[in-house]
């Protein structure tokens, strides 16, 4: 439950905001440069509402994550290890991987539902914002851009691909972090190597993930 | 009772233990001395289980650690207490709950119970004052104290202390010494101490080992030690 508020509640913020600027600077880029005079008002909603749903609110707010939670749990448990910290767990006879690793996944896996609803929630109130105060559309057009063809799947698509990434996260970091050996300079290494690696994972997954739910 | 038959142990080309051989007796305070490099730390963790020997054999009262079942294993480990040369403690929990911690991993007792222990645990270290102190709002010497505390929460038969009292002033070395040799007397703990502190020798060495670049050179009692013949410990008594 610890881990889930520092884990989940301190990166919500940053989900919050990210995904309002890219709802609203989606909304103005395709005003801008892709709208043009014979399309439907109401595609930019539209297509603003299919990048959200489809990757951004799930692909690229998990690769933020792992920059942000991922780097923070791989030098977390980096540290522990460096000072010790694990060895007295296993000399005291802890599973320490598990008794490490487990709440860590657990609370990613939990918490990540929750960032992508807030995701779309606020891209979405970052494109009525926009498109409000910049006077690029009206809300009329927008809401119809918004409800046009619908599909539920694609939110559900979010959620399920969703939970891969959180996994990868909190796994592929906390492996990186258990098996520091060293100092400080092989712990910031491990933050360093388990972001690439786990963003990495994220787009290969999300590949294959899209080809399976899509097709 | 703690004996360790021809351990020997290597990394990657360099071979750090060349086949050690000792007894440690209950109840008392075993010291292992020698220089820095020498390989006391890597016969620490081989004879706690945290490293395995290339070869050799460590029996705590006839159970081999390297060679016991997952349970027994897990027994074994819960009568072991160990105090690490950087203290250690989890620095996500304040100092009680860091005491608590193994109480609430391993004991049997009520929760009430536990709580008194771990504050029993605090009082005998001296440092039930602190007890909502955070690890790094402590100094060096408190959080070994703190981790002394931990290490007897579970009542083990089994103490090792890795460097009790590197980076210590003389002052705070001895009240660490006397409360390892005072806990150990107390209980009829085996007690095994990495130092290469002359003083923490002298003051509660009643068993020592010497090793030197990975071999068992002496072993005696702190009386015997001034009347060595072996000619490495001659020169590390005489740079003191
Ligand atoms: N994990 C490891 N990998 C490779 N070599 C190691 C490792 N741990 C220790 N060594 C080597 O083993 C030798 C003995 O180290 P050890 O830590 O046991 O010394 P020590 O006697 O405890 O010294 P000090 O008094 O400074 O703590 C050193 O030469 C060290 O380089
Ligand atoms: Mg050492």
């Amino acid at each position: 439950m610890n881990e889930f508020y520092q884990l989940g509640y301190n990166s919500l913020f940053i989900v919050i905001l990210m995904s309002f600027f890219i709802g609203a600077l989606l909304c103005v880029q395709i005003k801008i440069n892709i709208w043009s005079p014979w399309m439907p008002r109401f595609t930019i909603g539209y297509a603003m509402r299919e990048v959200l749903l489809l990757e951004f609110a799930s692909s690229i707010i998990c690769i933020i994550l792992a920059g942000k939670v991922g780097s923070n749990i791989a030098s977390e448990i980096g540290t522990m290890r460096v000072t010790q910290q694990i060895d007295a767990l296993d000399v005291m006879g802890v599973n320490s991987a598990n008794h490490i690793l487990l709440p860590k996944i657990l609370a990613m896996v939990s918490a990540v539902p929750l960032f992508v609803t807030f995701s779309v929630a606020s891209g979405i109130v970052g494109a009525y914002v926009v498109c409000k105060l910049g006077g690029f559309l009206s809300m009329a057009d927008l809401i119809l851009g918004l409800q046009h063809c619908y599909e539920g799947w694609h939110l559900w698509t979010a959620y399920i691909k969703s939970f891969f990434f959180a996994f990868i996260i909190a796994s592929v970091s906390g492996y990186f972090g258990y098996t520091v050996r060293g100092g400080s300079i092989e712990v910031g290494r491990a933050g360093t190597n388990s972001v690439v690696v786990s963003s990495v994972l994220i787009l290969f997954t999300d590949l294959l993930l899209t080809n399976l739910l899509m097709a | 009772m703690i004996s360790i038959t021809d351990i020997h142990k290597h990394f990657d080309d360099q071979e750090v233990l060349h086949g050690i051989s000792a007894t440690f007796e209950a109840g008392k305070t075993n010291l292992t001395i020698g220089r820095s490099g020498s390989g006391k730390t890597v016969l620490l963790r081989c004879i706690v289980g945290l490293l395995t020997p290339d070869q050799g054999q460590v029996l705590y009262d006839g159970r081999d650690i390297h060679r016991l079942g997952k349970r027994e294993g897990a027994l074994l480990r819960q009568e072991m207490g160990m105090l690490f040369q950087g203290a250690a403690l989890f620095d996500s929990m304040d100092v009680f709950h860091n005491v608590l911690f193994p109480l609430e991993m391993f004991s049997t007792k009520t929760y009430r119970e536990q709580l008194q222990r771990a504050r029993f645990c605090l009082d005998r270290v001296g440092l039930i004052e602190a007890e909502g102190k955070m690890p790094s709002e402590l100094s060096g010497g408190m959080q070994k104290r703190v981790a002394i505390a931990r290490a007897i929460a579970l009542e083990p038969r089994y103490l090792f202390c890795d460097e009790p009292n590197s980076g210590l002033d003389p002052i705070s070395s001895r009240l660490i010494d006397r409360l390892i040799s005072d806990i150990t007397h107390e209980y009829g703990i085996t007690t095994i101490v990495n130092t290469h502190d002359m003083g923490s020798v002298r003051g509660i060495g009643e068993q020592v080992l010497f090793i030197h670049d990975g071999c068992a050179e002496w072993t005696g009692t702190s009386h015997d030690i001034d009347g060595t013949d072996s000619p490495h410990l001659r020169e590390f008594l005489d740079h003191v």
